[in-house]
């Protein structure tokens, strides 16, 4: 069902975990959909993103498309990661079965969410760059099995 | 253990989507495509034994079941039997009345079937379930009107293993003269039935649920039903069923029907034990799970989780790479984004709706594979959480 790459990144996911005072941080998704990705980026002051790491909850593809994602942003400008788009994302795992393509559009949200954090906490205004939607547990507040 | 071609453990634990067919099934199926492939409806002599055979397995499934031979009704399987049972009955009961009960948590071959007569302009009372997936026979009792025509509640729940109070649902059913109908494809050849002490009017049911064949199955009718053709052209199945007989599926089912006969009691026995192994293994040393459906009415071969934190698909597909075979109610293995229709109606919401997993068994199973697996569980579900930004959200807010 998936394709070689998707299952390689899944298996082997690239720059999972987390950053500690991470200049930018972006949650997208909701429970409801089954897929939630936490990206955090590590910018430098020209503006550079100096590492990025990711958590996700989801499906193989989620896995996946997160973990290209934070291989496409490390490197980049802010300027640069903004035109990342999820049709990028999903040509560099050779494609994504149709049903899956929603995940590349959550890696692409997760991107713009983590800049919108980092122009926040530094007053900063990125061309094009909109409000993340913030949706994610959708407003249930749920009690844990134990 | 047993290994796949490449030395590698291969497990077995999704019973519920199909079986392996039996050695004697495959066995008794092949005469019928290399000898004996007459046209049993053909007037010669070859055609007799084909004949021959669809007669013989209809008494065993027949007998199996506590119906007459001239109940059972050959068809591609149970979705085609569900689908041939409601609508039938909904079109020739419809002067009574445009009313069916079902459950929330019915197969969609069920579901889809009563949706679709909802456009036809029927009405259909879908029934809650409590927390274990069980309906609530006074809610059930209260949900019959006058122009009730059928009560369509499955046997026992594919996903979560609920076995339905069937004989408390056939009595209220025939007290108040409606039509009983049960999706018996989890059922048949697992557990005893019996369509008179159960009352039950027609039942769904599948080969390939109990080692059989696949594209098989049959609906029973019971005599006095009204009844409509489903598939026209031609007077096979007492003229119901359109269609040159399925000879070799049909022997096959016979045969599987026999075996499962035969093996049941012990069957029952050794997966119980299995079962409730496997429950006890994985509360005592997986965090974050629990147990979905009825402890006790329960199908013997099933156990279902819901694992916190993490998608069922990621787990099914490291399981995998462990050459272990199992299922989920998460939205992408259904292929929709939402998730199992079961794990909602029961109450789950819908992130641990998609977390939950399938492990159905069967008496070949093992207590080194059980073993094996709730290990590779336990790495796996470690390794997922740590990838969960959910997992670190509640690690953040319990610390």
């Amino acid at each position: 069902m998936y394709s070689e790459k998707v299952m390689d990144h899944f298996s082997n996911p690239r720059n999972m975990g987390e950053i500690e005072n991470a200049s930018g941080v972006g949650t997208v998704g909701n429970a409801k959909c089954g897929d939630i990705m936490r990206m955090y980026l590590d910018i430098d002051e020209a503006g550079l993103i100096q590492d990025v790491k990711f958590k996700t909850f989801g499906c193989g593809a989620a896995v996946a498309t997160s973990s290209m994602a934070t291989e496409l942003v490390k490197g980049k400008t802010v300027q640069e990661a903004l035109l990342i788009t999820n049709k990028a994302v999903t040509e560099a795992l050779d494609g994504l079965p149709p049903v899956k393509v929603h995940c590349s559009l959550l890696a692409e949200e997760a991107i713009h969410a983590a800049l919108w954090d980092y122009a926040e906490k530094n007053g900063l205004e990125i061309e094009g760059l909109s409000k993340p939607k913030t949706d994610i547990h959708d407003g249930e507040e749920e009690e844990t099995y134990e | 253990m047993n290994q796949n071609n490449q030395g590698k453990p291969f497990i077995y634990f999704d019973n519920a989507a199909t079986t392996k067919t039996a050695p004697e099934v495959v066995e008794a199926i092949l005469p019928y495509y290399t000898e004996f492939y007459g046209n049993p409806s053909s007037i010669y002599t070859l055609a007799n034994e084909s004949r021959k055979a669809v007669t013989l397995a209809r008494d065993t499934i027949a007998n199996a079941i506590g119906a007459e031979a001239n109940e059972i009704y050959f068809t591609a399987g149970g979705s085609e039997a569900d689908n041939w049972a409601i609508i039938a009955t909904a079109e020739a009961y419809q002067t009574k009345g445009k009313h069916i009960i079902t459950s929330a948590i019915e197969h969609h071959a069920v579901l889809t079937t009563c949706e679709f007569l909802e456009k036809k302009g029927y009405e259909v009372t879908y029934l809650k379930t409590d927390e274990y997936g069980l309906i609530n026979l006074e809610e059930l009792e209260h949900a019959i009107r006058k122009d009730t025509i059928l009560i369509s509640i499955m046997f026992a729940n594919n996903e979560i293993g609920t076995i339905q109070p069937i004989l408390q649902i056939g009595e209220i059913a025939k007290a108040h003269g409606v039509l009983f109908h049960t999706d018996a494809v989890q059922a048949f050849g697992q557990i005893p039935i019996s369509v008179d002490e159960m009352k039950i009017d027609m039942l769904s049911a599948s080969g390939h649920k109990l080692n059989g064949p696949k594209g098989v199955g049959f609906l029973y009718i019971r005599k006095g039903v009204k009844s409509r053709s489903f598939i026209h052209g031609g007077q096979q199945e007492r003229g119901r069923r359109a269609g040159t007989e399925n000879v070799p599926g049909i022997v096959g089912m016979g045969v599987a029907t026999k075996r499962a006969l035969s093996i049941m009691d012990l069957k029952i026995k050794r997966e119980i034990e299995l079962r409730d192994y496997m429950i006890q293994k994985i509360e005592k040393e997986i965090p974050f799970s629990r147990l979905n459906g009825h402890r006790e009415q329960r199908l013997p071969n099933n156990v279902n989780f819901g694992f916190e934190f993490v998608e069922g698909e990621s787990l099914l597909i490291k399981l995998d790479m462990e050459g272990i075979c199992a299922s989920s109610g998460s939205a992408c293995t259904s292929g929709s984004l939402d998730p199992s229709h079961v794990l909602l109606a029961i109450g789950l919401p819908h992130e641990k709706a998609h977390g939950s997993l399938r492990l159905t068994l069967s008496e070949e199973n093992t207590i080194e594979e059980i073993d094996y697996t709730v290990d590779k569980i336990k790495v796996i579900l470690e390794y997922l959480r740590n990838m969960s930004p959910l997992y670190e959200d509640y690690k953040k807010k319990n610390s």
